[in-house]
């Protein structure tokens, strides 16, 4: 059974003039089958916990640590965390102009399960998922992410996320720039990965939209670098009606309703 | 590649010694000045290293030249009082001047007319370490002909020559010249085509080999309808030169040009050189024409220069414009791949791979796709990259 164990995390980050402090100590514990949901305001540190706990070299952690199952997660290159069952689907996936997405899939799922995939099993495996998710079939010889929209950038996330099949997910702001319809398809994908309910979810959001489609074991409110409150669905609830005015002094919705 | 930290390259800040319709060109190597390195034409280029093609060195010996010619492909040696030579074009610098003065035989390849013909490949060997010689090869696209040529560079020595491209009105010709030389060559070569009605030429210059290499390829169109796609893949390692001054002389109406050029570099000294002019003459309305230049930097220590001129003396145009980046590895694409699980030297390769692809893609001639696929990934081997 999976577990993301972060204790008392600082992070920081090298801007033009001197290191800026953005986590300051988040203690936050995910164990398998559970989804807590990360809400906060805009300039929180949401995003720089995903970025950190994935191993993005624009962040120094200055202490705390990070263990997946007991293993040091910090000290692990950003491949090795991959391979060692972390997930990060990201606010701006990058495109690889000239790489074709299913030679990325392919080359992903070969690193990840440590062997090839059986080509004929993979191409079928790879179609279901795609189909799944509405992605038309013609992305596969496409550049990773090149041209996409941000819709499509999102589709494929949960694409991988799907066929990675990590312990852990972390998914950074996934419902943001998404319609009614692809929010739909994209939380069914999340859904379906957590199904087993062998893994766990960390899901960062601004607003509690896709909240509604994705049901949280747990919601905490992320300001200033940290946690600050911390409950079950209802506390979703009180974001929605109030907002984040309460954590930060300024009035910032959590939905713009 | 979007993605890439780009540096632009400036506009109106460098202003052009003359109109690259000034530029001049003589058969005859003793109307140039030995250039001292501070010319426009000259002044990135390491005229140390070049073993005296551009001060005179006398021949010490020849280039093997062997054909592989497909069916229905005619092959001549013939010698330089044949009065098909020199049609193409004229010399642009000493080093071309000197190589058409000095080469005593000359490859002439002839692509039959009104036929497709399967592609032919022209090897030249150099002349060994140490040795100096001259060439001169004459490829000609009979009207309607339609087939490709393969110039294979290899070996050792210091190499000066032209080749000449006259593609026939109606003619389609692909040409791809692979500079794959040993580590101590030196290779100056002047490319000259010649477009007739209607013609079209795709021309791709790999460089890879060598110490330096210099190629300039010159496209000019004779009637109108023509159609030029100049692409150049190269990798240059720690110490190498490579120079690629590819010219586009739009001097007819309804004429189209597309020129990309990518490289890569590595390792320190390593140093690449990309001068495209475009020159649009008041008589070539209704030109087509974009000009590109892209640079991977891999590693510290290695420069890129890249340089997209544009003259344009007449209004009356579909369309003209130019684009150069040079930017480092981007570090982002890297954290993607890595982030599912990519190791780091693969995830690299696969960038690196990416970013040539559109290129590689273009080589209808499987043979060379292949060998240029293996000698990628043979590069960024050699730096364990």
């Amino acid at each position: 059974m999976a577990t993301l164990e972060i204790k008392d995390l600082h992070v920081s980050v090298v801007s033009e003039d001197a290191p800026k402090e953005i986590l300051k100590g988040v203690d936050l514990t995910i164990k398998a089958g559970e989804t807590h949901a990360i809400m906060g305001p805009n300039g929180s540190g949401k995003s720089t916990l995903s970025y950190a706990i994935a191993g993005h070299p624009k962040y120094t952690i200055t202490s705390g640590t990070v263990t997946l199952d007991g293993e040091d997660v910090l000290e692990m290159s950003v491949d090795e965390r991959a391979r060692a069952g972390l997930f990060l689907a990201m606010q701006y996936p990058v495109e690889v102009p000239g790489v074709s997405m299913s030679n990325f899939l392919r080359t992903a799922a070969t690193a990840v399960r440590g062997e090839a995939p059986a080509l004929r099993h993979w191409v079928k495996e790879v179609k279901g998922a795609m189909a799944d998710l509405d992605i038309d079939p013609a992305f596969a010889e496409r550049s990773v992410n090149e041209g996409f929209s941000g819709g499509e950038k999102k589709r494929h996330e949960i694409l991988q996320l799907g066929l990675l099949q990590p312990k852990v997910a972390i998914l950074d702001e996934t419902d943001s720039g998404l319609d009614v319809d692809a929010l739909r398809v994209v939380s069914e994908g999340v859904n379906r990965y957590k199904a087993s309910g062998e893994v766990g979810v960390m899901l960062i959001t601004h607003y509690t939209r896709i909240l509604k489609y994705i049901q949280p074991d747990f919601v905490h409110v992320f300001a200033n670098g940290r946690i600050v409150e911390s409950g079950g669905r209802e506390l979703a609830d009180v974001l929605e009606s109030e907002g984040y005015v309460k954590y930060t002094g300024k009035t910032e919705a959590a939905a713009i309703s | 590649m979007a993605a890439l930290s780009t540096q632009p390259h400036s506009h109106g800040a460098v202003v052009p010694v003359a109109s690259r319709a000034e530029h001049f060109t003589s058969y005859d190597v003793d109307a140039f000045e030995v250039p001292g390195g501070r010319e426009e034409i000259w002044r990135f280029t390491p005229l140390k290293r070049l073993a005296g093609l551009h001060s005179g060195a006398a021949a010490t010996g020849s280039a093997a030249v062997e054909v592989n010619a497909a069916a229905g492909v005619t092959v001549e040696t013939v010698g330089r009082e044949d009065d098909r030579l020199g049609k193409a074009g004229v010399p642009g610098d000493r080093v071309a001047a000197q190589a058409y003065s000095s080469f005593s035989q000359a490859t002439v390849v002839t692509l039959p007319g009104d036929a497709k013909s399967e592609p032919t490949t022209v090897t030249v060997t150099g002349a060994g370490e140490g040795q100096v010689a001259y060439g001169h090869v004459l490829v000609k696209a009979s009207q309607f002909a339609e087939g490709t040529v393969v110039l294979d560079y290899r070996g050792s020595g210091a190499y000066a020559e032209n080749v000449e491209f006259v593609v026939a009105d109606g003619a389609h010709l692909q040409v791809i010249a692979i500079h794959d030389w040993a580590d101590d060559a030196v290779h100056v070569s002047q490319h000259h085509v010649k477009l007739g009605r209607d013609a079209s030429v795709k021309h791709t210059v790999v460089t890879l080999g060598g110490d330096v290499v210099r190629i300039t390829p010159v496209v000019q169109y004779a009637a109108r309808g023509g159609d030029a796609d100049l692409a150049g893949l190269y990798f240059a390692d720690a110490g190498q030169h490579q120079e690629h001054r590819p010219f586009i002389d739009h001097s007819q109406p309804n004429c189209r040009s597309n020129v990309v050029y990518k490289g890569a570099l590595q390792g320190d000294g390593a140093h690449t050189v990309w001068i495209g002019d475009v020159l649009i003459r008041a008589a070539a309305e209704g030109t087509e024409t974009y000009e590109l230049n892209r640079n991977l930097v891999l590693t510290d220590g290695a420069r890129a220069d890249s340089v997209p001129n544009l003259e344009i003396e007449t209004g009356e145009i579909e369309g003209a414009g130019h684009a150069s980046a040079t930017g480092r590895f981007d570090d982002e694409q890297l954290f993607y791949l890595q982030a599912r699980g990519i190791p780091e030297d693969q995830a690299r390769r696969l960038v690196v791979r990416g970013f040539f692809q559109e290129l590689i893609a273009k080589i209808n001639v499987p043979e060379v796709r292949e060998r240029l696929e293996a000698a990628i990934e043979a590069e960024l081997e050699a730096v364990g990259a």
